[in-house]
């Protein structure tokens, strides 16, 4: 049996196919662009073929992410601070504390031992601390998003000081890494400072829902190395992130979908045998 | 409900236009008529004391609250931030200054006349003051502060009663002088006793979310069942109301049945609603089964579910109380202990926190009451942010996000737990 999480998120499209051990077949991802119901239906569509898979092999998908209303093919949706923490849980089993930085949105979550939610937060209104704030800062600084962590990294503290990027929104930091450049500050240096601005708001919406180990971090930008690495100073401790972070609210979407399928009445017809 | 089986559905609310109307015809041949009006705000407001020397009352913040849900709310906004109004100014304040601006027509249509007396009673609220003094300056009115202490316990000081009943004896003679009648202590001592047979209904009515299911709910419904209590307090007709409402309370406890088709969480809600957006907000939670047992917002207006009457044998005494105890008045540890109690009278599954981004005096401290809600009691909350007037600040897809994520692992844990 094979089932299928999709996670519509603001920016970025993510598709997962999993057996019914839990393990993962296939994966798919697409920018989600202006069309919602196009973007699901392509990150399926890739995520299948490259398993090779008809569209009626998958038992059971669930939808999650902002636009989990629009998985047309999707028997369920369940939001994605749930899947999230389903499928941090499942991939770092010691999982108390999740982070999640997405496109638009970044969340705190805090869950139990069998990766149920306890408690959560998220930022508000307000774009700063989102994976946007890099974007924003990216494209001043005419870097590539992908780029963006690894020259943070090349900052040099001891030797250039530590530059602080105190602008809270994400319009105005524009502004104000501007002016840091027309003052000839280095591109590693402002790039450090702008990390450890979003890790510091990170943090204190992280302390909202408690800092316990072991803490995964999940989303796009669990991706970018300089991110992690200003948490794990920030936060003094190390973080889970894997080469799946990014598609974690896929995976815990799936594993709901395993959950349902294995619980739908045992002679209840497939959507397979249905369309035979 | 089908109609054989139930008489009075509805009553509450058609009564309540009914009566909201009356008024509104009231307030606006007032002018013509030559009955003096006196400006004053919903908490602790002095109702009882000005209905005396027979001023009219309005009250801006339920024009403004109108407004928002008439969705008029945002353009009056708008004019007011033309005029210099910052966008952190409270939604009411701007709602009331466009509304003045755009020639004062009230959101049913109805003229709403100037005032001859502004009466601002401070009960923690500090943009009240602003407000009015706002008001004053527009209109060249007289403005009289009546200063509230702010309450620092639960016990209330004799000093605290005696210096609010002071004000008010100092308030006769102008108030004589305005309206040209005399202060009679038997028709103050008429009013309170009023005042307070309507306060026993109103109570009786809150009470009753205390079943399972809650016959009523104590913030989607409440907000239109209070409106008689806060502007017609003291008058027959308000307790004509609340004998009509129970019935319709009565009815519904004796089917079973209550404000949403199955109700699958109690929930206690903290903060003022979002008007402008009062029926997507409350569509989002009643998908959930959410029926609000009880609220700080029905209580803005008075505290009457713990014990407070107004006291026709202490009519001034008694006012000084309502003045105190009302809920802006109250610390944040005493605010966060009464939601507290309340999730356990009520027998709630969660606490809801409704934040407004322009109010100062609900908001401040909500996120620490949220931690400790979690933290200290083990009490699931969930806490979301939008405006009382201001329609901008309400952002559907988040708002549903959250409230779905909150409701599904709530769930989740009752059928694991199960």
């Amino acid at each position: 049996m094979l089932v299928a999480g999709v996670d519509v998120g603001s920016t970025q499209t993510k598709a997962i196919i999993l057996n019914e051990n839990g393990e993962t077949v296939a994966r798919g991802m697409v920018n989600t662009g202006a069309n919602v119901v196009k973007a699901a239906e392509k990150a399926f569509q890739l995520a299948r073929q490259s398993a090779k898979l008809d569209e009626w092999d998958v038992a059971y998908i669930v939808g999650t992410g902002y636009g989990r209303y629009k998985v047309p093919f999707g028997d369920t949706q369940i939001t994605e601070i749930s899947c999230h923490a389903r499928g941090a849980a499942y991939l770092f089993p010691n999982t108390r504390t999740i982070l999640d930085i997405g496109g638009q949105d970044t969340k705190g979550i805090r869950t139990n031992d069998k990766g149920e939610v306890v408690d959560f937060c998220m930022n508000d209104k307000c774009a700063a601390g989102t994976g946007r704030f890099l974007a924003a800062a990216a494209e001043v600084m005419g870097i590539s998003l992908d780029e963006l962590g690894d020259v943070a990294l090349r900052a040099n503290p001891e030797q250039d000081g530590v530059l602080r990027i105190t602008n809270v929104c994400t319009v105005f930091v524009e502004t104000e890494i501007m002016n840091h450049l027309s003052k000839g500050r280095k591109a590693e240096q402002i790039l450090a400072g702008v990390h450890q601005s979003i890790a510091a708001r990170s943090v204190s919406l992280l302390r909202r829902v408690g800092l316990n180990p072991e803490i995964t971090f999940t989303g796009g930008v669990s991706r970018n190395k300089g991110m992690v690495a200003a948490l794990q100073e920030k936060m003094g401790m190390q973080i889970n992130v894997g080469p799946d972070s990014q598609f974690i609210g896929a995976i815990g979407a799936a594993l709901f979908a395993l959950e349902r399928a294995k619980a739908r009445h045992e002679g209840e017809p497939t959507a397979k045998e249905l369309q035979a | 409900m089908s109609e054989s089986k139930f008489k009075y559905q509805g009553v509450g609310r058609e009564y309540q236009k009914k009566l909201l109307t009356a008024w509104n015809d009231r307030l606006q041949s007032a002018e013509s008529e030559g009955r003096k009006v006196a400006y004053l705000f919903v908490p602790g407001n002095v109702a009882e004391f000005l209905r005396v020397f027979d001023f009219e009352l309005v009250f801006p913040e339920v024009n403004a609250l109108q407004c928002g849900v008439r969705k008029i709310s945002g353009d009056y906004i708008l004019k007011a931030e033309d005029v210099g109004y910052s966008p952190d100014v409270c939604g009411y304040v701007k709602n009331d200054i466009g509304m003045m601006l755009a020639g004062n027509v009230g959101p049913s249509g109805h003229k709403i006349p100037k005032p001859d007396l502004l009466l601002c009673t401070y009960c923690g609220c500090t943009t009240f003051i602003k407000w009015f003094e706002a008001l004053a300056h527009y209109y060249d009115v007289p403005l009289v502060m009546l200063d509230i202490p702010y309450l620092r316990g639960s016990v209330i000081e004799e000093t605290d009663r005696q210096y609010i009943v002071q004000q008010l004896k100092e308030l006769i003679p102008l108030c004589e002088k305005m309206t040209g009648n005399k202060y009679d202590h038997d028709k103050l001592v008429e009013i309170t006793k009023h005042a307070a047979e309507a306060e026993d209904l109103w109570v009786q009515i809150l009470h009753s979310a205390k079943r399972k299911p809650s016959p009523f709910d104590s913030y989607f419904e409440a907000v239109f069942f209070m409106a008689p209590i806060y502007i017609l307090r003291g008058l027959p007709e308000c307790t004509d109301y609340y004998r009509e409402a129970m019935k319709e309370i009565q009815e519904r406890i004796e089917h079973g049945v209550g404000p949403i088709p199955e109700e699958k969480f109690r929930v206690v809600v903290e903060g003022p609603p979002p008007w402008p957006h009062f029926r997507s907000f409350w569509e989002l939670l009643k998908r959930w089964g959410v029926c609000a047992v009880a609220s700080s917002y029905s209580k803005v207006g008075g505290f009457w579910d713990h014990g407070f009457r107004h006291d026709p044998t202490r009519p001034l005494e008694s006012i000084a109380d309502y003045c105190l105890t009302c809920y802006t008045n109250q610390n944040l540890a005493m605010r966060t202990d009464l939601l507290k109690t309340y999730a356990e009278e009520y027998d709630a599954d969660a606490i809801l926190i409704h934040s407004v981004k322009s109010c100062r005096s609900f908001s401040v401290g909500q996120a620490d009451m949220r931690e400790q809600f979690i933290r200290k009691w083990d009490l699931p909350t969930l806490l979301v942010e939008s405006d009382l007037a201001d329609p901008r600040y309400f952002q559907i897809a988040q708002l549903r996000n959250r409230i779905d994520a909150f409701f599904e692992s709530l769930e989740h844990k009752r059928l694991v737990h199960a």
